[in-house]
C-alpha cells in the first residue's frame, strides 16, 4: 500500500503535526490545497499508526507551560480539556527521610541534620522544607496541568473528525523500510503468530506501507526510531545514555484534602536523593502523583513501584493523599539525554519529531510542549515543500523543518539545557549544583564534561556496608528459587518499613495493574521482549530488568534467564535501558520490539 | 443462489471492560461517573455479530454490511478507529445516548426507525444482526423489539452459528439450557439474529480495509443526526455495580499450592 505520508506513534508531537497539517490540506472553498502525488486529485494521503490500543492510553500526567500548544489553538480555553487546570500554585519541596532507610550521602545527611536541628528557623513541617522560591528555569507558573491521556484523546478527536488524516490505534509498526540511505515507509507487525513469532492460523504478514515521507514520533523506545538510529547512525558524540522511569498514579483525593486544582509540587530528597517526585492537582479532586527513577541512581536493585509507595507515604504528601483512591496507574521511560540524544532530525524520506528526536528540555524538566512544537514545525515544513512540489529529501527537510527547529525557542532553550545535567553522573549534589548554575547563568556555566555512566555497583559494592556478603548471597539464592525480585528483600533488610496496605491506594503491585486501568495484550502477536543471548542473562548478577520492570512482566526464570509475560507489560521500556549485559545499558541483551497492547487507561 | 444479503448490524459502544465503573445519580437519572472520559469499545456481543456479518459477506458475493450505531458521536469516532480496520462496513451513526440505563423500547424504536431509513435497503435480502445480550444494556430485549418493529417474524436469539444451505435456507444454532443448541431451519431473509459469542476469532487489522472504510465512516459521522433518546417512562430506584470483594494480603513465603488452597478456602467462605 502506498500513501504520501506515513506516521508512527501518536503522542503530543504527532498531535501537533497532524493538527497543523490537517488544517491545511484543503482550501477554504473545499478544493485541494496540498495534492497527493499518489492519488492525484485528492489531498495528501496521510496515515498514522499507534501501537497502543487507544490514542489516550498509557501516557503520563504533566505540567507544561503550553506555549506551543496554546499558539496552535488561539481563542480556545485549554482548561476545558478534561482533567486540565491552569497552574495556580507551584512549590519546590525538599523531603527529609522519615524512615532513616534512604541511601543518603554525607551531604544529604548533614542537610537533614541541620534542617531538623534548626527547623524552627526554616519553617520545617511534616519532615519537609518548602524552598522559598522555585527557580525560574523550572517554573510552570503560566502553564497547565494536563492528563496526557485526555489531552491526546482531545487532540485526536479533532484531527480524526476533520476526516483529513487517518489514525489507527492498536497497530504496531515493526520497523522502517530502509533503502540505501533513505526511508521508504514502514512495515507493520506480523499478525496471527504465536508468542515466538511463528505463523499460526490466520497469519497475516506485516504489510509494507510505502510513503514519500515517514514521520517518526514513536518516542524514545519506539522500534522505528531505534532501528533508524541503528542502521543510519547518530550524529557524532550523540547517544541516549541518560534515562529515567516515570511511574505515577492518578488518585481521587478525599473531599477535604485541601488541595486546589492547579497546585504543582516538585520534590527532591526522598525516597532516595536521586529520585525526584511530583504531585499535580487536576479538577474534580484528582491528582497525579509520581516519581522519576533515573539511570544515575546507581543501586543494583533500583526499582520504582515500592519507592512510589514510600514517596506517597511521606508525611508531607500523605496528609493530602490519605483516604484517597487509586484511579489509574502507569509508567513510562523518559529520554533524559535531551539534546545529547538528538538523532539526525531528517534524512531522505523521513523526519523525527518529539521526545525520540531529543526535544525534551532536561533543565526545565519539560517535554510535552517541546514535542508538540517540533510536530508543528514539521507540519509547516511539509506544507511548504508540498506547495512547492519539492521532494522530501534530506536537503529539503533540513532547509525547511530543521531550519525552523533551529530558529525556534525549543532549540534556543535546549542549548541552554544541553550540559546542565552532566554533574549527575558524579553524584546528586554535584548534579543539582550543576543544574542550578546552568539555569541561573542561562547555560553559560555548566559542568564541563559529560562522563560516561560508570558500571552499576555489584550487590556487594552497593549494599555490603549494610548486609554481609553471606546474607546477600542467601537472599539472592532464595529470590532466585522463588522467582521473585530482590529489591523487596533488600529494602526490608535496610529498614524500609512495610507498606500498610489499605486496599484503595496502598495496594500490591499486581493490584495496581488490575485497578489502575488494566493491562491487555491482544492475541496473535509475538512477544515484543526477548533475551538475545540467554547465557548472558544466566551470568547476570543483578538482573535489573526484573527489578525495574514496571508491571512485573519480567520475572526470574529457570537457570537465571528471565521470562516475559506480555499480558503484564505496560510498554514502559525500562528493561531496555536497565539491561546491564554490556555495561553501559545503551545496547543490552534485550530485544525490545513494537508490541501490541499495554495499559487501558485514559486518565493517565 | 443469492445475489448477496443486506446485513444490518446493530451495535453500539460500552466502556472498556477493563475500567472500574462507578454509578452516580444525575438530574436525568443514573449514569456512570466520567463516562465520556472512559475509553470505550464496541459492545463485545455486537462485535461478534459484526464479525459474523463480515464472514457471511465474504462467502456471499454481492452482500453489503451496514453498522447502525447509537451513541455519542465523539465516542463512536474513537471506537471506529479500531473497528474500521478489521471488517468492511458502512456506518450509519446516530448521535445519541449509549448509556446502559437507556430504555430498551426507546433504543429499539430508534434503531428500527434508522434501519428503515437506510437508502437502498432491500427487505427481501435483509438480515438484521445484533448482540443477543449487551455489556451495558443487559435486558437482552432490544434486538427482539427491533425485529418486532420491523415486522420480521423469523427471529433467533443466542445464536452461535448460522450456515447457509445449498437451497438458500439457513440452519441456525441457538443456545438453550444445559449447554446445548437448538437447531432450526429458516427459509431465508428477512430474518433477525441476536448473536451469542459465535465461533469466529477477532479479525486481524487490515490497513486496506481501514483506508476504504474511513472514506465513508468520517463523512457519516459528520452527518450524524443528534437524536435524544426517550426515557420511555423508565424510572430507576437505585443503581450499583455488581458486588465485589477485594482483599489483599502480601505473602512472600507461600508456595503456589498453598496460595491456591487459601484462595479456595476464601471463596468457600
Amino acid at each position: 500500500m502506498t500513501v504520501d505520508i506515513a506516521c508512527v506513534g501518536f503522542g503530543p508531537a504527532m498531535g501537533g503535526f497532524l493538527t497543523m497539517l490537517s488544517r491545511c490540506l484543503l482550501n477554504a472553498d473545499g478544493s485541494v490545497r496540498l495534492e497527493s502525488a499518489m492519488s492525484p486529485g485528492l489531498p495528501l494521503q496521510v496515515i498514522c499508526y499507534e501501537r497502543g490500543d487507544g490514542l489516550g492510553f498509557g501516557v503520563s500526567g504533566a505540567v507544561t507551560r503550553a506555549r506551543g500548544i496554546r499558539s496552535s489553538f488561539p481563542g480556545v480555553d485549554l482548561t476545558e480539556i478534561p482533567m486540565a487546570a491552569a497552574v495556580k500554585k507551584e512549590k519546590l519541596v525538599y523531603l527529609l527521610d522519615p524512615t532513616r532507610a534512604s541511601r543518603r550521602s554525607l551531604a544529604f545527611k548533614a542537610a537533614d541534620r541541620v534542617l531538623r536541628s534548626f527547623g524552627f528557623l526554616f519553617g520545617l513541617k511534616h519532615d519537609a522544607f518548602e524552598l522559598p522560591y522555585t527557580p525560574l528555569f523550572m517554573k510552570k507558573h503560566d502553564g497547565l496541568v494536563l492528563s496526557l491521556g485526555q489531552f491526546n484523546q482531545w487532540v485526536s478527536d479533532q484531527v480524526a473528525a476533520s476526516g483529513m488524516v487517518q489514525i489507527w490505534p492498536g497497530m504496531p509498526v515493526a520497523g522502517p523500510l530502509i533503502e540505501g540511505d533513505a526511508v521508504a515507509g514502514v512495515r507493520l507487525a506480523d499478525q496471527g503468530t504465536d508468542l515466538q513469532g511463528h505463523p499460526q492460523t490466520g497469519f497475516t504478514p506485516g504489510m509494507d506501507l510505502r510513503a514519500a515521507l515517514t514521520v517518526v514520533g514513536d518516542g524514545p523506545v519506539g522500534a522505528v526510531g531505534r532501528k533508524i538510529d541503528a542502521q543510519l547512525g547518530m550524529p557524532p558524540e550523540h547517544g541516549s545514555r541518560e534515562w529515567a522511569l516515570g511511574m505515577k498514579m492518578v488518585v481521587e483525593l478525599r473531599d477535604d484534602s485541601g488541595l486546589e486544582p492547579g497546585t504543582v509540587l516538585h520534590t527532591i530528597g526522598f525516597p532516595e536523593p536521586e529520585i525526584f517526585g511530583f504531585l499535580y492537582v487536576h479538577p474534580d479532586r484528582l491528582a497525579s502523583v509520581g516519581i522519576f527513577v533515573p539511570s544515575w541512581f546507581r543501586s543494583p536493585v533500583r526499582t520504582a513501584y515500592r519507592y512510589l509507595q514510600h514517596f506517597m507515604l511521606h508525611p508531607y504528601l500523605w496528609r493530602y493523599l490519605e483516604g484517597g483512591t487509586l484511579k489509574s496507574w502507569g509508567a513510562k521511560s523518559l529520554q533524559e539525554s535531551g539534546r545529547h540524544g538528538e538523532p539526525f532530525l531528517a534524512g531522505n524520506g523521513y523526519a523525527r519529531i518529539g521526545e525520540g528526536s531529543g526535544s525534551t528540555n532536561v533543565l526545565a524538566g519539560s517535554g510535552v510542549d517541546e514535542a508538540w512544537t517540533t510536530g508543528v514545525q514539521l507540519a509547516e515544513a511539509v506544507i511548504e515543500l508540498a506547495e512547492q512540489k519539492r521532494a522530501f529529501t534530506r536537503e529539503n527537510l533540513e532547509g525547511s523543518y530543521v531550519r525552523r527547529r533551529r530558529e525556534s525557542w525549543v532549540d534556543r532553550e535546549s542549548k541552554i539545557a544541553v550540559d546542565s545535567r552532566n554533574g549527575f553522573q558524579q553524584g546528586v549534589v554535584t548534579g543539582m549544583i550543576g543544574m542550578a548554575v546552568a539555569g541561573l547563568t542561562g547555560g553559560r556555566v555548566t559542568p564541563a564534561a559529560r562522563p560516561a555512566p560508570s558500571h552499576l555497583p555489584t550487590l556487594e559494592e552497593g549494599y555490603g556496608s549494610r548486609i554481609s556478603p553471606a546474607e546477600l548471597k542467601q537472599m539472592q539464592e532464595e529470590c532466585a528459587a522463588k522467582g521473585t525480585p530482590l529489591h523487596d528483600r533488600i529494602m526490608d533488610r535496610c529498614g524500609w518499613p512495610q507498606i500498610p496496605m489499605d486496599g484503595k491506594l496502598l495496594i500490591s503491585h499486581q493490584d495496581a495493574l488490575l485497578m489502575g486501568g488494566g493491562v491487555q495484550a491482544a492475541p496473535g502477536y509475538a512477544n515484543h521482549v526477548s533475551f538475545r543471548r540467554p547465557e548472558l542473562c544466566g551470568a547476570c548478577e543483578t538482573k535489573l530488568c526484573v527489578e525495574m520492570c514496571s508491571g512485573q512482566a519480567i520475572t526470574r526464570g529457570e537457570e537465571g534467564v528471565p521470562t516475559f509475560d506480555r499480558e503484564k507489560c505496560v510498554y514502559c521500556g525500562a528493561c531496555l535501558w536497565n539491561c546491564a549485559a554490556d555495561g553501559d545499558g545503551a545496547q543490552g541483551n534485550i530485544e525490545f520490539k513494537a508490541g501490541a497492547g499495554g495499559l487501558h487507561s485514559a486518565l493517565n | 443462489m443469492t445475489n448477496g444479503y443486506h446485513i444490518v448490524v446493530c451495535g453500539s459502544i460500552v466502556p472498556d471492560p477493563l475500567q472500574t465503573l462507578e454509578p452516580i445519580q444525575t438530574p436525568t437519572g443514573p449514569a456512570l461517573k466520567n463516562e465520556m472520559m472512559l475509553p470505550a469499545v464496541l459492545d463485545p456481543w455486537a462485535a461478534h455479530a459484526l464479525y459474523e456479518a463480515a464472514n457471511l459477506a465474504s462467502k456471499a458475493a454481492g452482500t453489503k454490511v451496514w453498522l447502525v450505531s447509537v451513541g455519542p458521536k465523539a465516542k463512536l469516532q474513537q471506537v471506529m478507529m479500531t473497528i474500521a480496520q478489521r471488517v468492511s462496513f458502512e456506518l450509519v451513526p446516530v448521535d445519541s445516548s449509549a448509556s446502559g440505563f437507556a430504555d430498551a423500547h426507546s433504543t429499539a424504536a430508534l434503531l428500527a426507525e434508522t434501519i428503515q431509513g437506510i437508502a437502498g435497503l432491500d427487505r427481501s435480502r435483509l438480515l438484521v444482526f445484533g448482540g443477543w445480550e449487551s455489556a451495558s444494556r443487559g435486558a437482552g430485549a432490544t434486538m427482539q423489539l427491533v425485529g418486532e418493529r420491523l415486522e420480521i417474524l423469523d427471529q433467533f436469539q443466542g445464536v452461535d452459528q448460522l450456515s447457509v444451505q445449498a437451497d438458500g435456507s439457513f440452519e441456525v444454532l441457538e443456545r438453550i439450557e444445559g449447554g446445548r443448541h437448538q437447531v432450526s431451519v429458516c427459509q431465508g431473509p428477512p430474518a433477525l439474529f441476536g448473536w451469542a459469542t459465535g465461533n469466529l476469532p477477532e479479525p486481524r487489522n487490515n490497513p486496506q480495509v481501514g483506508m476504504a472504510n474511513m472514506r465513508t465512516v468520517m463523512p457519516a459521522l459528520q452527518r450524524a443526526k443528534s437524536v435524544p433518546l426517550a426515557d420511555g417512562g423508565l424510572h430507576f430506584l437505585s443503581a450499583s455495580p455488581p458486588k465485589q470483594q477485594r482483599q489483599t494480603r502480601v505473602v512472600k513465603d507461600l508456595s503456589a499450592e498453598q496460595i491456591a488452597q487459601e484462595i479456595a478456602e476464601w471463596i468457600g467462605k
